[in-house]
């Protein structure tokens, strides 16, 4: 019997997987299809201080091995989350989630991250400082070593919660951030956001994207995660929660080895409803041929 | 929502760029007329979210037009089987018809008007069905629908065939109708909205991320609130709309 468990900032998760925020809602609508106690955990929908429609229309283009999205956060707000969001998860789902959290200002990160903290289904705080598409905050907390540090100083300061900071893959240098942000505090971090593309439509010869350019995810970002999680996971002694074009349980042994403790799937839950279900019953039999007892053991383990 | 796999029946060209495909498999997610599937095509990302033409316990008829990569893919297949997420979108409540409902679709918002007008005429309703296409060349299903027992009307933009204009212009001729139900392209829909005497439902079309509400890819405003159109929709009742 192979022993899935990990360890996440405290929590024991019985598997490493966790579906990537925004690609899952608020996960109940996920176990219209089956039972969702089976993950590890649930990073819940991208949650900011004030209700959010998100950018106009049209706001997702395809490309190869990958889309692009510009939603742009559209949430209920905080107060809705709060009330509404995790009661209804918590009809169906018996474990701690995820709660990301979004934000325009510090006193808004601080905010958001008070309120969800106080929430008992909530295990861990995740901070998404790299959301390319809002314009202000957002990605520029998280492209900038200092600005990291500070949202992640003043978070720490209000819950007591493990914090994870989501750390953008569109830097110079992502170790510097995500160094700057241990120092600060985090508890983990979570790698990579999306990579900012663009698709061009050849017979309108215009972005196909209403705000022209987005988040592109998929398989095709893979080897970069694995890269930026490999070089983190090199600087930094808190946990990695790793994140990109994860499709396979291939992926998550590979990531894992990289140096992520966690793997969240992202844009293939919206490809392959059951991906995460498929995912965890796939893991045992992937273990046994890489002859993997405990997959906690392979951690960072091609360092 | 179920996903499984499908056996392509038949795939054949019935006008200009476009082709009805029928399927065989697990039907039993689709419960209303105007309700889409999602199909996983090799080599693409996303799946191509189409409208169901007609349905039974066994088979599922669309009907597609050729505009991009995916219909292209698809127009060439000949046999197979195909992955497939069923029974998505709310679809068109037909309880609501009255006794002279009005049927009004626009081209590829034609075929989601077929399983309706056949459920509406099995309870006994007398339905009127316009179709507005382009051109001739572009007209398909019109005696499918009047093989039904419908009352067609067919419009065409340049007037090679039917009422030369738009399908507002044969709405002009239809004396009284107790509830309309349509689907097409947005001018379109709003074209109806506007010239419409009675309440209704239209059926939305927008580019989807997942098609099962999952991304908040294909949101829209409304009166109600947010709504996504692949899972609160894609038909939203006249009411709700903020144009």
């Amino acid at each position: 019997m192979v022993d899935l468990s990990v360890n996440l900032g405290g929590i024991r998760l019985d598997n490493p997987i966790i579906p990537a925020s925004g690609t899952y809602g608020f996960g109940y609508e996920f176990s219209e299809l089956y039972d969702i106690n089976i993950l590890g955990s649930i990073s819940l929908k991208g949650t900011t201080k004030e209700p959010r429609f998100g950018n106009p229309l049209p706001r997702i283009a395809e490309c190869r091995e990958g889309m692009i999205n510009s939603v742009g956060l559209q949430n209920p707000g905080v107060e809705k989350v709060i009330s509404e969001e995790i009661p209804k998860l918590r009809q169906c789902f018996n474990k701690k989630a995820i709660a990301n959290v979004g934000g325009f200002s510090l006193d808004e990160y601080t905010y958001n991250c008070e309120k969800l903290g106080e929430v008992p289904e909530i295990g861990i705080i995740e901070v998404n400082i790299s959301c390319p598409n809002v314009h202000a905050g957002g990605m520029s907390f998280g492209t900038d070593a200092k600005n990291a540090a500070e949202v992640t100083r003043r978070v720490k300061a209000v819950t007591n919660k493990p914090v994870f900071i989501k750390l953008s893959p569109n830097v110079t240098d992502i170790v510097e951030i995500a160094k700057a942000c241990e120092d600060a505090g985090a508890d983990g971090l979570t790698l990579i956001n999306t990579l900012m593309g663009m698709k061009i439509d050849l017979k309108t010869r215009k972005p196909v994207i209403f705000n022209k350019k987005g988040g592109f995810s998929g398989p095709a970002i893979f080897p970069v995660a694995i890269r930026m999680i490999y070089d983190v996971y090199e600087a930094v002694k808190i946990p990695i929660m790793g994140v990109g074009g994860v499709a396979t349980a291939e992926n998550v042994i590979e990531m894992m080895l990289a140096g992520a403790t966690a793997v969240q799937v992202g844009a293939a839950n919206l490809t392959e409803p059951y991906v995460c279900k498929n995912i965890i019953e796939e893991l045992p039999a992937l273990c046994e041929k890489y002859k993997i007892e405990k997959l906690s053991d392979i951690i960072g383990g091609a360092h | 929502m179920k996903q499984s796999l499908f056996d392509i029946v038949s795939n054949k060209k019935i006008a200009r760029d476009i082709y009805e495909m029928v399927l065989y498999g697990d039907t039993s997610d689709l419960v209303r007329p105007g309700q889409f599937i999602n199909i996983k095509l090799d080599g693409l990302f996303l799946r191509r979210p189409i409208s169901v033409c007609d349905y039974d316990d066994k088979t599922i008829t669309i009907i597609y037009k050729v505009v991009g990569e995916g219909t292209e893919k698809m127009s060439k297949m000949d046999g197979g089987k195909l992955d497939i997420l069923t029974g998505l979108g709310n679809g068109f409540d037909i309880e609501k018809s009255g006794d002279k409902p009005l049927l009004i679709g626009g081209g590829v918002g034609v075929p989601p008007m077929f399983n309706l007008c056949r459920k509406l005429i099995e309870n006994g309703k007398d339905v009127t069905v316009i179709m507005g296409f382009m051109s001739q060349e572009d007209v398909f299903y019109k005696t499918e629908f009047e093989k039904l027992g419908a009352k067609v009307y067919v419009t065409t933009n340049d007037g090679t065939e039917g009422i030369k204009g738009f399908v507002t212009d044969a709405m002009k001729e239809i004396e009284a109708y107790t509830y309309f139900y349509t689907c097409g392209p947005e001018p379109m829909l709003k074209g109806v909205y506007d010239a419409s005497k009675t309440s209704g439902e239209l059926s939305f079309e927008a580019r989807m991320g997942c098609g099962f509400g999952a991304c908040m890819g294909c949101s829209c405003e409304t009166k109600y609130g947010n709504k996504r159109i692949c899972k609160d929709g894609p038909v939203l009742k006249k009411e709700e709309i903020i144009w």
